[in-house]
């Protein structure tokens, strides 16, 4: 009952909020999407394998495909981590003025539901189903709602993701046709253990790889991001970036490497490869950015190409430090976004090089975007040290590739790069005398403040005691890893 | 005892939440109160471990708080190690810490409230992360330290942060660091790799098991941290810029205590740099090759606390030439006394500078010694403890070193007592252009010249005490039979060792001579550079081979021109033609490629009916030929 | 007779009318051309028809109705067709003073 109540309730909410008057559809939604939180939280607290935590039910008969859902560690992170965004992204924005409210907050509550549909579906059709209703209602937010090449920009993130979706969609069908019972379910996709002859698995990985990638993204099938970041309105690329990245990296770990381990592990290496190109490549542009919001956006290409790069580790280290990582990327990443709206909210400028001295005239800002920053660095004692160590890790004792010290040495450069243009950032936008532009600044105010506050104690938290997190999500890494393919 | 060891840093990290949080609303003599009384309370605790530990049944105990990060068979606990070397450094830290918080109180007066909390804050910040990093059982909560003092480090280097040139420094540091830290963190994934640990026992036990090419490699990068943390070649050159910090801040992080952390950081992992001789070389070399460099520098530099910052370089430099030949004992030996002398240089520094209303250039100052007396006199003998001069502190600490190095090769002898010259002389330079000849400040300067307050002068007569006493400590074979209590106490640790510790490194007879010719040397510049720069004080310009030395080398700009260029231009190139041409225009170009062809097609589209049906029977006729007549 | 005359027969038909309709510029004729193919269609459907009965009528009674079927329909269609197309036919002369279909391409905007 709980997973369904999960996307029911955001699904409703967008509807109505279509339907309210725009000054009341901001309250409205985020009560929606704080009741989808504490029904959140209840699934996180349920033990996993309990009747309460699945449903399935007749749906496309006659296409065998079931309307299943399933709630178990990797669904529970990214469900907590979605449902835990939302809030917050109606918080930071709760002084944005958006025309058309009520349908800029109905749509996000609509791919609220497409994102939640998306990590608990169990069923490959459903998938490829919330698949899309995830990025329908996004593909209108984006270009609805931005700045002024928004329309330029949404129609290239919409061609890329929806040509990797028709990709994926190809690969699922031919695979459905190839299980025993032909079949959608995920039961069935596990099942068919070296069913598909390892030349069907080359074109199949790479069919729905490419989808996967594009929606991380991995280099070099980028290009869309930096631009859509760029010009969607705060909120949307909040959404894009803390959630929707994730998709792509959970769709690996739920649908592409245990389906088709043969071709994961054949084709390991150089997906490993094309993420170490880019992690260097992204950390090396962010490096000569003079945009905050294109900073951030190729340092979080860099941050996900290192998770991806883990996944294909095949190793117990790098896929926990994944899942770990999926949560805090999405955390950090979030506080980065809303002190760069912040910024620009009052300034009226992304431009580093405009910028300065922030730090003598609004202190509490740059406490916490140095904790969200050192956060971003994987600085120890903070949440992005235990993801990026484990994963770090993992790659380094890598039994899949015979590069592994290659790849983890080159990886890791990341780190002296992530701290190079981090704190140059810093320095630039927050040190320094104060200029003409920055003479008036104010602190952020108390719901800006709670809100990072938050973040910011979220940070420190899971980095001092990451505990709870690997509790949750011990045995979906073990069930993950027992189906890819590992070496002899 | 030591089960309470857990106390130890957190009373810094609780007086760093009070003094963080509450920062806007806690009057300033209560910051500074809880700031210094956390450390004392840590010190004081220290203490009673320290009684505990010198009994002579104590073993090592590890003592786990909780599991910090595990994932399948990698268990990585959250766990301290009492044994003599991390207590050893525990009073250090605690001890040369408390001293220079009670200094800060008086000398950081002139901040507001808040960034007076602030301060405070970043310092106990500080001494926290260190001590985790003392006590951290394993490689991993080590490197949490270890990174936590590289975080301190560029906060508190940017305290002033509203100059670019000082936020820039600290942005340096860190980086710096960062590059030394991704070696540190290789070598840890290669040894968790290896022996499926991070804890020091289990991979010292196992060492010895794996291939001596693994041990060299593992050390080797480890080093490479170490040369970070601890400013060695190549990664030197964000110390002397690290001074842009408060003054304290430069005693306490960038002398006495975290510059040493790479020094700890080897001697812990000893037993795997015994299997690499090859590392032990690299390190040796290294330090030697540092501790000349930064000494010849410093001969030529104007800035007091310059002078003092290539002075650490240097005497790190010997250190590393210690661990590099063996002498743990010696090293870590090094590292207190240095601490000691190095802590006080830099406070009496800093009760110059604030005497000189912030003037740093020694060219300004001259005849201090009638204006500041309790400063002049412990700065003096501070000077003389650094330069080795018999019986302070740093004589018999250089000393041990110099002996095992000769025991090893004798050209890392008389380099290290040419660099012990140098030491001598520029820090006599020092000495002699500050404290004596006449003053050459402004009228205004003079007018306000004054001794500093009890807080600024109480730590400097307790660190002078401990600089000239400290020797004692380590008293060596040849003058009385078991007087080295260091190195005793820390028997334990460095067991099995013969050179350095108590054992005789060289017989007897040569042990005289070596300890003569250094300290006659050592003596003979002192006198050379007093009656030298007392007599004639004013400091001309630095010409021919002079201008090399005083502008460093060049190194910074080598780097600038070699690294940071060519990166910043491979980045470039990377954002404008990379990403925007190629594969930005690729993914356009299939765009354009498909207006492009649509744009072709329309002409097909001419709209004379006649055409369409022309084209439809053409194609019905092309399916007809290929239906019957092509298909086999 | 056998089925190859009624083959040849509608070929030829419906040659003349792809051949009519490529070639004649004027509507009228082009539409006539067009009425010739699917009559050419019609008689092959018929003549189809007839054979499929004669083979098969002593098992099926309706064998070969299908074809018969289709012819009706083509005829109504045609019909239709021809009532839209002459009244597009009559309004474009009203206004263009032209039935000429090479002067007709508007279908290009």
């Amino acid at each position: 009952m709980i997973p369904v109540l999960l996307i029911v309730v955001p699904l409703l909410a967008g509807l109505i909020s279509f339907n309210l008057k725009d000054a009341s559809a901001k309250g409205w939604t985020l009560f929606a999407s704080l009741v989808t939180l504490g029904i959140t939280l209840i699934a996180v607290a349920l033990p996993e394998g309990s009747k309460q935590l699945a449903v399935n039910a007749e749906w496309l008969t006659a296409l065998n495909s079931r309307f299943s859902l399933n709630v178990d560690g990797l669904a529970k992170i990214l469900c907590l981590l979605t449902a835990l965004s939302f809030p917050i992204i109606f918080i930071a924005t709760w002084n944005e003025q958006y025309k058309k409210a009520r349908n800029f907050f109905g749509l996000m509550m609509l791919s609220q539901a497409g994102l939640i549909g998306v990590f608990l579906a169990s069923d490959a059709l459903l998938f490829y189903f919330f698949w899309e209703l995830a990025l329908i209602p996004v593909y209108f937010l984006a270009s609805q709602w931005g700045g002024e090449k928004k329309v330029q920009a949404t129609f290239k993130f919409f061609v890329y993701t929806f040509l990797g979706s028709l990709m994926m969609l190809v690969a699922i069908i031919f695979i459905s046709q190839h299980t025993r019972d032909h079949s959608f379910s995920i039961a069935s996709f596990y099942g068919l253990k070296g069913m598909i002859s390892a030349h069907d698995q080359t074109w199949l990985f790479w069919l729905m790889f490419v989808a996967f990638a594009v929606k991380m993204p991995v280099f070099p099938f980028h290009t869309w991001q930096p631009d859509t970041y760029e010009q969607s309105t705060p909120a949307v690329t909040m959404v894009l970036s803390g959630i929707m990245v994730k998709m792509g990296l959970y769709g690996i770990m739920r649908w592409l490497a245990p389906v088709l381990p043969i071709g994961t592990y054949l084709w390991g290496d150089a997906v490993s490869t094309l993420c170490i190109i880019g992690i260097i490549y992204a950390s090396l542009i962010a490096l000569r950015q003079d945009d905050l919001k294109r900073l951030v956006a190729y340092s979080s290409i860099a941050h996900v190409g290192l998770m991806c790069m883990a996944i294909f580790a095949t190793t117990e280290s790098g896929i926990q430090g994944v899942m770990i990582q999926l949560f805090n990327h999405g955390i950090n990443i979030l506080g980065l976004w809303i002190v760069v709206y912040l910024i620009e909210k009052q300034f009226h400028t992304r431009k580093i090089s405009e910028l300065g001295g922030l730090a003598a005239k609004a202190p509490g800002l740059t406490l916490l975007l140095l904790i969200v920053t050192l956060g971003n660095i994987a600085l120890p004692l903070t949440n992005g040290f235990i993801g990026e160590f484990l994963m770090f890790n993992g790659i380094y004792t890598s039994q899949s590739t015979t590069y592994n010290v290659v790849f983890m040495v080159t990886a890791a450069i990341s780190i002296i790069l992530a701290a190079m243009y981090m704190l140059n950032m810093v320095q630039r936008v927050f040190y320094g005398p104060v200029n003409a532009l920055t003479e008036k600044a104010v602190d952020i105010r108390l719901n800006e403040k709670m809100v990072l506050g938050f973040i910011a104690v979220l940070i420190i938290l899971i980095g001092i005691y990451p505990e709870p997190l690997f509790h949750l999500t011990k045995d979906a890494v073990e069930s993950v890893l027992a189906k890819m393919y590992v070496k002899p | 005892m030591s089960k309470f060891i857990f106390l130890v840093p957190l009373f810094p990290l609780i007086g760093f939440l009070i003094n963080g949080l509450f920062r806007k609303w806690i009057p300033k003599s209560l910051s500074g109160l809880i700031g210094s009384a956390t450390v004392l309370a840590s010190f004081v605790l220290s203490l009673l471990i320290f009684f505990e530990v010198k009994e002579e049944n104590f073993h090592p105990v590890i003592i786990s708080l909780f599991e910090f990060i595990h994932a399948g068979k990698l268990s990585i606990p959250f766990s301290f190690l009492v044994d003599p070397l991390s207590v050893l450094f525990l009073l250090i830290i605690t001890g040369v810490g408390f001293l220079i918080h009670v200094y800060s109180t008086s000398y950081m007066h002139e901040e507001n409230a808040a960034a007076y909390a602030k301060y405070f804050c970043y310092l106990n910040l500080f001494v926290f992360s260190m001590l985790l990093l003392v006590l951290g059982s394993n490689y991993v909560i080590l490197f949490i330290g270890w990174e936590g003092v590289g975080l301190c480090s560029y906060l508190l280097i940017g305290y002033w942060f509203k100059n670019q040139e000082y936020s820039s420094a600290a942005k340096k540091a860190f980086v710096m660091n960062r590059i030394g830290d991704f070696g540190f963190l290789i070598a840890v994934f290669a040894l968790i790799n290896q022996f499926g640990t991070a804890s020091f026992g289990e991979i010292f036990q196992h060492a010895p098991k794996a291939t001596t090419g693994f041990i060299t490699m593992v050390t080797l990068l480890l080093f490479v941290g170490a040369t970070g943390k601890s400013a060695q070649i190549p990664l030197y050159t964000w110390l002397p810029d690290a001074m842009a910090g408060p003054t304290p801040v430069s005693a306490l992080i960038h002398a006495a205590t975290m510059v040493t952390a790479g020094i700890y950081m080897i001697a812990r992992s000893h037993v795997l740099y015994d299997l690499a001789p090859v590392s032990q070389t690299v390190v040796a070399i290294t330090g030697l090759a540092t501790a000349i460099l930064a000494a010849s520098i410093a001969i030529k530099q104007n800035d007091i606390k310059k002078v003092l910052a290539y002075s650490t370089v240097s005497q790190l430099g010997y250190m590393f030439l210690g661990l590099g030949v063996g002498a743990y004992t010696g090293a870590v030996f090094h590292v207190m006394t240095h601490a000691f002398f190095k802590a006080l240089l830099f406070l009496g520094a800093g009760s110059v500078i604030h005497a000189m209303g912030g003037e740093q250039d020694i060219r300004k100052m001259g005849a201090l010694r009638k204006y500041l007396p309790i400063t002049h006199i412990t700065f003096l003998l501070a000077c003389l403890a650094i330069a080795g001069v018999p019986p302070f502190s740093g004589f018999f600490s250089k000393d041990e070193i110099l002996a095992a190095a000769y025991e090893k090769n004798p050209l890392y002898y008389i380099i290290g007592v040419a660099g012990a010259m140098m030491t001598a002389f520029y820090m006599f330079r020092l000495y002699a252009t500050t404290f004596l000849g006449r003053f050459r400040g402004t009228a205004d300067q003079e007018h306000h010249l004054h001794e500093s307050p009890a807080p600024i002068t109480f730590p400097l007569i307790v660190l002078a005490i401990l600089a000239v006493l400290g020797g004692f400590l380590g008293i060596p074979e040849i003058f009385a039979k078991n007087a080295h209590l260091l190195g005793h106490f820390l028997q334990p640790v460095f067991a099995g060792r013969e050179s350095g510790a108590a054992g005789h490194p060289v017989d007897v007879s040569t042990e005289w001579m070596l300890m003569g010719v250094s300290a006659g040397l050592v003596i003979i510049m002192v006198i050379f550079a007093w009656m030298r720069f007392s007599r004639k004080p004013e400091l001309g310009e630095p010409a021919g081979f002079g201008k090399w030395l005083a502008n460093k080398w060049y190194v910074d700009e080598l780097y600038q021109t070699i690294i940071v260029r060519p990166l910043n231009a491979f980045a470039d190139f990377l954002n404008k033609v990379v990403e925007k041409n190629i594969i930005d225009g690729m993914v356009n170009g299939a765009g354009r490629l498909v207006q492009y062809g649509s744009r072709q097609f329309r002409y097909l589209q001419s709209g004379q009916v006649g055409g369409y049906v022309l084209l439809m029977v053409l194609g019905i006729v092309i399916l007809f030929v290929v239906q019957l007549f092509l298909r086999k | 007779m056998p089925i190859n005359y009624y083959i040849f027969l509608s070929v030829a038909l419906f040659c003349i009318g792809v051949a009519g309709v490529l070639t004649r510029r004027n509507a009228i004729i082009v539409f006539m051309c067009i009425e010739l193919m699917l009559n050419a269609v019609n008689l092959l459907l018929v003549a189809f028809s007839k054979m499929h009965h004669l083979a098969l009528a002593a098992t099926d009674p309706n064998a070969g109705i299908n074809g018969q079927l289709f012819v009706f329909f083509i005829m109504v269609v045609a019909a239709a067709e021809v009532s839209v197309g002459l009244a597009i036919i009559a309004m474009l002369y009203r206004n263009t003073h032209s039935v000429d279909i090479n002067f007709l391409n508007r279908l290009k905007h």
